[in-house]
């Protein structure tokens, strides 16, 4: 199967308040289609982790493969380009533009990346708000939506320009067990039935357990 | 490479749902701008009223046969005292005439100058104006009506009458507004004049003159040069004066002192017979441009102000577009172009109000004894000011909205996502 990402020697210091090595030598591999969590207590660095593999945090050493391709030296305005076309996001608190309807969030990556039509990304749209049963919310401002909608909002918005790999900083963690179960079934799906790849932080035991893979984090390495 | 449709309608998405901040940043730019227009229009406006109350009258190379000592005293061409040290005292000037010399030709010749619009010619006297045993002391000139007044404005200055009544009218004269009223003269009687020799002339008043300057009307009379020439009993080519008008005032300088060298008169320019004028323009236009410049300062910290609170209150909006894969420059755009748009929209009100304000400006009545043309308050619509104007708000909030819209560039999404 081929290789997703991969992460190769990743180190991280923090210089502030004291120095401080945050990240300690992490070497993994995700493949296609897989449905991978990473746990840990607090402040091991599993969220940090998540950051640099996500491109968004680039003060880190060692190397990241996208797809095969070093992305570790790209500058920023690329690293943009890859986060828009290959990374989608899901975070703990929905992050919606909450002025937008819930249509526009979620077309938003992909007008950005500017490859289809404007009828072509409304198109796709509302299919992945169908495909995640919330058809009916596509014209209310994301700010009138409950949280477990939006979580899905922010689903459907990570999904749209159809990425190679979905990453998710506890997204579950501020929800009740019933949308956290439907969070977790929507991905689930997507990894078998779309051969999604999926990496998952999480503190939620019950989720991680029924992942494909668990990687435990203890102070900044990798135990499992 | 920046995706403006995306910026663009991010940033109208903000500015609209915060309509009120919008507006009032706007109306900062408006009013600064507004102002602007308002002032420039009518302090240039009043400006260039003074300027030609003065310098419209005034010839751009005033041309006569000054009277002054000889600058070369007999002694010093005496071979015996070269090398003395000369003292003379009790200098007179040279015995010469008033008239110029030639004035006929030289007038001919200044004619056909490329850069000469009209050369024309004025014969100036001193007279008595003579009401029963008073005599009033005064001046008068004499000049070919029509001429100047295509060139000198002449008839602007005439309250009654028309330079053609004078033309038309063997021994009219057209009498300062000052004389008349202190003779309590009106168009139609005639007036007794004496010259210095005692020739005493019955003059037939055509129009009354107004220059505004009370001290000029209360002694200056106007005849054509004919009469001129009879009353002071001289020939037809008795000339005193010489005024030029140019096509470009800067030439002034340069063709005075040439007239001086090739027929040895006096040439005198307007720049240097009427420098305060110009000092009194620049410096009244350097505080219009401070005034604007301060109000348009102000309005731009107003900008800076609003869009740095909007960034605030964008944090989070800001990370996500982050995330999502808009760069640090897709991101400052739609903060850029948030206040490019609020510049270019207030300052477009702003010309408009401004328009509206000078409009209303321009309409008031402004009469006064000294500006015998005004009728209201003058006002100069040039169309550069408003490019100016919209110019100024452009590059204004342009400042004021690079600072802000840098830090929201700058911002660590990372730090935001996980500082909740």
């Amino acid at each position: 199967m081929n290789t997703v990402l991969e992460a190769k020697h990743i180190n991280k210091y923090f210089k502030k308040p004291a120095p401080f090595h945050v990240i300690k030598d992490i070497n993994f591999k995700i493949k296609k289609g897989e449905f991978a969590s990473i746990m840990g207590k607090s402040g091991c660095g599993k969220s940090t982790l998540l950051y640099i593999l996500s491109t968004m945090d680039t003060d880190y050493e060692g190397e990241l493969y996208l797809d095969n391709q070093l992305i570790s030296k790209e500058n920023k305005d690329n690293l943009s380009y890859i986060r828009n076309k290959h990374i989608g996001f899901v975070f703990q608190f929905h992050y919606l533009l909450s002025e937008f309807s819930v249509l526009e969030n979620i077309m938003l990556p992909a007008k950005k990346l500017g490859e289809k039509s404007f009828q072509e990304i409304e198109h796709d749209a509302i299919l992945k708000l169908k495909m995640l049963n919330i058809e009916h919310l596509g014209n209310k401002k994301a700010s009138q939506i409950s949280g477990g909608e939006k979580q899905r909002v922010a689903i459907a918005r990570a999904l749209i320009n159809n990425p190679s790999i979905i990453m998710g900083d506890e997204p579950t963690g501020n929800l009740d067990s019933h949308n956290s179960d439907n969070v977790f079934n929507i991905f689930k799906r997507l990894s078998n039935e779309q051969n999604l790849s999926l990496l998952v932080v999480t503190h939620n035991e019950d989720f991680a357990k029924r992942t494909d893979r668990i990687i435990t984090m203890e102070d900044g390495g990798i135990t499992t | 490479m920046v995706n403006w449709v995306i910026v663009l309608s991010i940033a109208k998405t903000h500015l609209l749902t915060k309509i009120k901040q919008t507006a009032i940043a706007a109306l900062g730019v408006t009013f600064g701008i507004a102002a602007y227009i308002t002032l420039v229009s009518f302090m240039t406006g009043l400006n260039s009223m003074l300027d030609d109350l003065i310098l419209n009258q005034t010839p751009h190379i005033h041309v006569y046969s000054e009277i002054e000592p000889s600058k070369k005293q007999p002694i010093s061409l005496y071979d015996t005292y070269k090398n003395w040290f000369n003292v003379v005292r009790s200098i007179k000037p040279k015995l010469s005439q008033k008239k110029i010399h030639n004035a006929l030709p030289i007038i001919k010749y200044l004619n056909k100058d490329k850069n000469v619009k009209g050369a024309i010619p004025q014969i100036k006297a001193s007279i008595f104006y003579v009401a029963g045993s008073i005599e009033l002391g005064g001046n008068i000139t004499g000049i070919k009506p029509l001429e100047e007044s295509r060139l000198f404005n002449f008839k602007d200055y005439i309250v009654k009458g028309s330079p053609k009544d004078l033309k038309n009218t063997e021994n009219g004269i057209l009498i300062g507004s000052g004389v008349a009223k202190k003779m309590s003269l009106s168009v139609g009687d005639r007036v007794q004049i004496s010259t210095i020799k005692g020739n005493v002339f019955p003059l037939k008043i055509v129009g009354i003159y107004q220059s505004g300057i009370a001290d000029l009307d209360a002694i200056q009379s106007f005849t054509n040069i004919k009469t001129a020439q009879t009353i002071l009993g001289k020939t037809k080519n008795y000339i005193t004066d010489i005024n030029l008008k140019l096509y470009n005032i800067d030439r002034a300088l340069p063709l005075a002192k040439k007239i001086e060298q090739q027929f040895n008169l006096t040439a005198v320019d307007i720049n240097t017979a009427n420098a305060q004028f110009d000092t009194g323009t620049t410096i009244r236009n350097l505080i219009t441009y401070a005034v604007s410049f301060t109000l348009l300062v102000v309005a731009g910290f107003g900008i800076y102000n609003i869009l740095n609170m909007l960034i605030y209150e964008k944090m989070n909006d800001i990370a996500i577009l982050k995330a999502i894969g808009f760069s640090g420059r897709d991101v400052q755009m739609i903060f850029m172009s948030q206040a490019m748009i609020i510049g270019i929209v207030g300052g477009i009100l702003g010309l408009l109000l401004g328009l509206f304000f000078t409009t209303i400006i321009n309409t008031i009545p402004f009469k006064t004894e000294a500006l015998p043309t005004i009728e209201t308050y003058p006002i100069n619509f040039n169309p550069w000011f408003y490019f100016i104007g919209i110019i100024f708000a452009i590059v204004s909030t342009f400042f004021a909205g690079y600072l802000p819209s840098q830090k929201a560039k700058k911002i660590d999404p990372v730090k935001i996502i996980r500082g909740q």
